[in-house]
This record gives structure tokens, sequence and C-alpha cells, in this order.
């Protein structure tokens, strides 16, 4: 009897597995569940951390996933944080896990070709980095012939050392690999690896958050760039759609200086451009399958992403990094942050 | 009771009707058992085909293509075949521009290196644990019966975390440690041993010299004639003496550099935890089949062997022993199958065995379902190949006891 139920339970997961979404967006799942699941990390400062003082979430990521939630559902704290690590990140997303990823993912060519799954525009620039102790007496990568160097497993890091080996004809350099981003610092800690790699901006925070910042030293070094996104499932265009849009209305936002606190006034705003992007009289949000205040509803929960950048990344914070002269930065002062026409 | 009702009309017609009723029903046993099997093929093909139109439907494509292209990312450890030069297969460590499957291949022989290592010693530190808690010396008895108490009594994973972190990562780094007996090197870099190093020129007389040395070790584990074995110790200990003086053999002593020693042979400080960590978790069970067979070996062996004036150690090597390996056997076959499916916990540790190599190429490539299908299967194979020695060994030692 047992086997009979567990082979009619089989052929049951077997069918749904097939039958599941056939023709449902995930914008649609999510508005009927009145929750978003977002998938993020929650050992990376700047990023997706939880805060041990308050107990709540914080970081770059997690602001997308309330903005989201904001523009999807009006209400930035309907959301489910999923925390997903650099090698689960994908799986969840194709099991219907989470609804979208925000987990400082470097956006790759293998990643959407052979992964069911497509990436959101960029939200951060990063590049691959090298930390090391301080009393190691190692300033550049150079220096680094023959040592072990760790990362995380999963990570792009992983082949960019590998190619950085190969390029300089280093034999005898090893690559060593952990689950996490916490076993790998105490590896560095305890003095297992000779330095650790992972994009820099993880590097900043670990150090910055550390009890004593000054041991540890970031090489001038950049190995290779890696360029943030999120992402959803694939061969869905609605949901990414939506999610595109969101991330250009806040980046737009921040161009048009419109701002967590401004933002009531801007609504009042007689400029068409600034009723068009926050859908005053009409605008594109309803035939995205969201209101037409998505981002206004954005920007009340999280401000733009000027706002979002310097609440996370910015100058009072631990793990200061600079937007000036990196493509981080607007594009109006010379950086890569660009939102396509809102007109 | 069918039977009984028809003998009690007795005849050919009666005879009938039982063979016809057998038939119908052998028949419906059969008929059912057809059923069953048709069923369980049927739905297995229905589960088969609703997941590869579920996975057609989200667009992940089931291939094995992956496998010969290029890896692209380094292991810390470990070896592959290579079919590149010569019919011969060699067997060289892995390299970033090898394809997928030889990585897979390295974290294999990785995951065989741990195991094989792990079944020997902790049958070794097992047996002399089980033998240890039933010892008549009050500390030894209760040392071992903490160890296995302890070990068996908290997760394998926790214990392998312990052994990492807070034992192995804590020896003293490469610069400051210590160099034992002339050459062993414990850092947290690695442990380091010298190597015995072959530096002849393939002459006739180092051939010649190396052969007879063979011979003498041969003779010497197999002693074909009986109380030649000193003999034979002897000409060993000659010929490597002519050996190293002739400069053929030599130590390779292990050099520290400044991120790592080079020469000797070496221990990675994550094979080193993870080894530890297996050994003494197996061998805590393994103790206490020892023990448990011990226990239930009848007591007339003990007193047969004392009144025959035996001491314990003899009686426990050459009565209790032989009779308990015959019995635990199968028992060791199960922890070794356990042990080696154990190693996969490497991976919170970063070592780079067969589960941790198919999350790299997994991550890397995309094709998570498929690795995970050569993971299983790889294991399944291992677990066979360990019962199928485990029964091969039973049944040949149970033949020799019989032969007795």
């Amino acid at each position: 009897m047992t086997l009979m139920k567990a082979l009619t339970a089989g052929v049951f997961a077997g069918l749904s597995f097939a039958a599941a979404d056939a023709s449902a967006s995930v914008l649609d799942n999510v508005k009927e569940r009145g929750v978003l699941n977002c998938g993020t990390d929650n050992t990376a400062p700047g990023f997706g951390y939880l805060n041990t003082a308050t107990g709540a979430m914080e970081g770059l990521d997690v602001d997308f996933c309330k903005a989201v939630a904001a523009a999807v559902l009006g209400d930035p704290s309907k959301v489910k944080f999923v925390t997903v690590t650099d090698k689960s990140r994908f799986d969840a997303v194709l099991t219907n896990q989470v609804d979208v990823v925000f987990a400082h993912t470097t956006i790759k060519p293998a990643r959407e070709s052979s992964i069911a799954i497509d990436f959101l525009p960029i939200n951060f620039y990063d590049g691959t980095g090298i930390m090391v102790k301080a009393e190691a007496g190692v300033k550049a990568f150079a220096d680094l012939d023959g040592a072990t160097i760790c990362t995380t497993q999963g990570s792009a890091t992983e082949t960019v050392l590998t190619g950085a080996f190969k390029a300089r004809g280093w034999k005898t350099s090893k690559v060593l690999t952990y689950e996490n981003l916490e076993k790998l610092f105490a590896a560095l800690n305890s003095g297992r690896c000779n330095a650790m790699s992972t994009d820099k901006s993880a590097l900043a925070a670990w150090a910055g958050n550390s009890p004593k910042p000054a041991d540890y030293l970031i090489l001038p070094d950049t190995l290779d760039k890696s360029p943030f996104g999120g992402f959803v499932v694939a061969n869905d265009s609605k949901w990414r759609n939506a999610l595109r849009w969101v991330h250009y209305g806040l980046f737009q936002a921040e161009e048009s200086e419109i701002t967590q606190k401004n933002i009531d006034e801007k609504l009042e705003s007689e400029d068409p451009f600034v009723q068009k992007i926050l859908g005053v009289g009409g605008g594109y949000g309803k035939d995205f399958g969201l209101s037409d205040d998505f981002v206004a509803q954005a920007i009340k929960a999280v401000g733009n992403f000027g706002e979002i950048y310097d609440r996370n990344l910015g100058p009072n914070t631990k793990m200061y990094l600079d937007r000036k002269g990196t493509p981080n930065a607007l594009w109006t002062q010379g950086g890569a942050i660009y939102s396509p026409l809102w007109n | 009771m069918i039977i009984n009702e028809t003998n009690a009309a007795p005849g050919s017609v009666g005879c009938d009707q039982v063979r016809s009723r057998r038939f119908r029903k052998r028949l419906r046993h059969d008929a059912i058992q057809f059923a069953i099997i048709a069923l369980v093929v049927a739905l297995i093909g229905l589960l088969g085909y609703a997941v590869k139109e579920g996975l057609a439907q989200k667009g992940i494509k089931f291939s094995f293509a992956f496998l010969s292209n290029a890896a692209g990312f380094d292991i810390s450890e470990g070896k592959t075949f290579s079919l590149s030069d010569g019919i011969f297969p060699a067997f060289e460590a892995f390299t970033s521009d090898r394809s997928n499957g030889a990585a897979f291949i390295a974290g294999i022989f990785n995951t065989l290196k741990v195991a094989v290592l792990a079944i020997i010693l902790s049958t070794v530190l097992g047996t002399l644990l089980g033998v240890g808690r039933l010892s008549t010396n009050w500390v030894v008895r209760n040392l071992s019966f903490w160890i296995v108490e302890f070990v068996r009594n908290t997760p394998l994973l926790i214990q392998l975390v312990f052994w990492y972190f807070a034992v192995v990562l804590h020896f003293p780094p490469l610069a400051a440690a210590a160099k034992w007996y002339g050459g062993v090197i414990i850092s947290q870099q690695g442990l380091y041993f010298p190597a015995l190093s072959w530096s002849g020129d393939g002459s006739g007389i180092s051939i010649a010299l190396v052969s007879a040395t063979w011979v003498a070790i041969v003779g010497f584990i197999v002693d074909p004639v009986k109380g030649m074995r000193r003999v034979c110790v002897v000409a060993i200990v000659a010929l490597v003496g002519v050996l190293f003086a002739s400069g053929f053999l030599s130590i390779n002593y292990p050099v520290a550099s400044k991120f790592q020693a080079s020469g000797g042979t070496s221990l990675s400080p994550e094979m080193a935890a993870l080894l530890l960590a297996i050994v003494v978790n197996s061998a805590s069970y393994i103790a206490e089949i020892v023990r448990g067979a011990i226990d239930a070996l009848p007591k007339g062996q003990w007193e047969a062997a004392g009144s025959l004036g035996l001491s314990r150690r003899n009686t426990i090597n050459d009565i209790v022993l032989p009779q308990v390996f015959r019995v635990v056997l199968p028992s060791f076959g199960n922890q070794y199958i356990g042990l080696t499916k154990n190693t996969a916990l490497g991976i919170a540790i970063g070592y780079p065995d067969l589960f941790n190599v198919y999350g790299t190429v997994a991550n890397q490539t995309g094709h998570s379902l498929e690795g995970i299908v050569i993971v299983m299967v790889s294991y399944l194979l291992l677990s066979w190949i360990i019962s199928a020695i485990v029964s091969w060994a039973n049944s040949r030692l149970n033949q020799m006891g019989a032969s007795r």
C-alpha cells in the first residue's frame, strides 16, 4: 500500500512539475499571493545582510526587493526574504521558490544561455579584487605567485582566478573554494588562505565590519569586471519587463531629482516628463500589469537609486565605496547608471 | 483446507478440479505480477515524460555534452586520467584546461583517496577501541567508552567543522612551523613528509638492484619458504643501503618556500581534517560492532583459553578476534559504505571531493541535473564495489575457516 501511495504521489509530483505555471506570469502569482518572495544573501554587508543589532535585513539588494514589493503590491513590507547562497540562487528561481533574486550576481553569458534565467538591468558595477592580511607584506597581486587564494564556490571568481594564474604563467598557485563568505573570511583569518578573492565591494564590507579593519589590505589590482544584476525565471517577459522598468524608474528618479523626501511635492508637479514617470494622469504602469504610480510607490519606499546607494554603500557606512569616477555614478556624471527614455 | 475438501471425494474428477484450481490460482498470481510490473513501468515512463516536458517548458536542456567542454576552473588537489599521450592512460594533476568530465574524475579520485585511507585507519582504530572497551584496565576501558560515547552522540558535520577550524587551522603557519625529525612539516598550509625519490638512470645495474629489492619485499610478505623472513629482512636492508650509497635512491625533503613547501609528499589541511573526522567517527561505530561481537561470543571460549593457560593477549589475538572478524565483516561493509558516502561532507570545509566538484561544475555550466545524476551513479557504483569486495572477503574468510 505504501508503495502504491508513494508511486501515486510521485506521479502527481511529476505532473505538477510539468503543469506548473503553464501560462501564468510570476507577476500574477505575486499579486495573487500578496507577498513577494525575494532571494537575497544574508552574509554580504552592503548588499544583503542581517543586521544583528536591529534584526532587520539591510543592503542594496534588500532595498531593490522592497522597491519591487512596493511597485507591485503597493507596500514595501510585503516581502519575504529568502536566503540564497552563491550555489542555490539559480535553482531557487527555477523551482519557483522565489520570484526574483537580488544576490550580487555577476551577469555572464553562460548563466543566461544554459540556466533558464533572464537577468535584470545592472544595479551595481563591481570588480574582482584580492584581500590579504596586512601583516603578510603583500602589496600587489604580482606578489602572490605560488599562494593559495580562496573564494566562494559557484562564484564567477573561480574562473577569473584560474584565468589570472594562467595569464601570468603561475603553476603552483591554488584556488580553494568555500561554501560561503563567512567560512572564507574565517579561513583567511586562520592563515589557511594567503589571500581571499571576491568582488571588491564584498571585500570592503568584510574588512569594514571586522573588529580591526586595519588588519586587512585590499590590493589595488582589479582582476576582472563584475556587473551585478538581479534575475528572474526565463521567458516571462511580463514579469521581467515590469521589474526592468522599476529599475529604470529608480535610475531616472535620481537623474530627475525625485527623492523620497520630495516625492509628494513632485506628484503635484506640472512638468509632463515628471508626470509620466510618476504616472500622474496615466502612465505606463497599467500596461506592465502594475498600477500607474508604481515608480512613485518604489521611491516612497526606498528612495531613488542614489539614495539606495548612499544608504548602503555611501560615506556614512562602514564599507564606504565612492561612486565618483566609477561606473556606479549617473551617466550625467560620467558613470554608467542610465535609464532609457521615459516619454 | 481445499485439499481436504477434494480428498473427501476421491477420483479422477476431483484430481482434475484440484489441478484446474491450482492452474487458475497460478494464472491469477502471474496476472497480478504482470499488472504490477506494467503499472510500475507505466508510472516510471509517465514520470520521466512529465519531468522531460517540465524541463523543456522551462527551457532547460538535458544533455551530457558539457562534459567534454574545457572546465576553466582549478581544483586545489586531485588527479585525473589523461589519454593524450600514448596508449596507456596517464594519471596526472587536474588543470583548468582539462574537460568537465576530467574534473568529475578528479573529484572521484579525491573521494576514493579519503575513503580508502579512512576504511583502513578506522578499522584499525575501531578494533582497538572495541577491544579497549572490554579491557581489564580501568583507564583504557573508560577512555574507550567516553571516546565512543562522545563521538557517536554528536553530528559528524559538527565534528568535521571542529577538526578543521579548531584543530587543523590552528597549526602554526608555514614560516613558523617546526621541522620535526629532519623533514616533517606540520603547518596550516598542509602536512609535509619526506618521500623517497628515484634518481636512477635506467641502467642495467640500477634496475637489477631495484628488482632484487622488490623480490625481497614480496618474499618477506608472502613468505613462500617458511622461515625465510629473516633472510629477506637482511636482504632488504642491505639492498636499500646499496641503493642509497649509489645515489639511485634518495630522500626528498620538503622545503618551505614563501607560500607553500615543495618536495616530499603532502597532505592538504582539508584532507587531513576530513580524514580525521571520518576515521574517528567511523572508528567509534566499528568499536561498538566489535564490542558487540565479542560480547556475543560464548563465555566458554574465554574460559577454555584460560584453562589452556593462554595469556589474555593471546586469547584475544588467537581465539577471540579471529572468530569476531568472521561475524562482523558484513557489518563493517555497511560501515564502509556509510563512510564513503559521508566523504561528501568535505564540501563544508572546501575539500574538493566528488560532490564539491559537482557543485563547481554545475555552477559554471548550469547543468545541475545532469551533474547530480553523475554524482548519484558514481556513489552507487562505489557502494556496490565496496559491498562486492566485502562479500568476497567474507566468503573467503569463511571458506578458510571451514577448510581448517
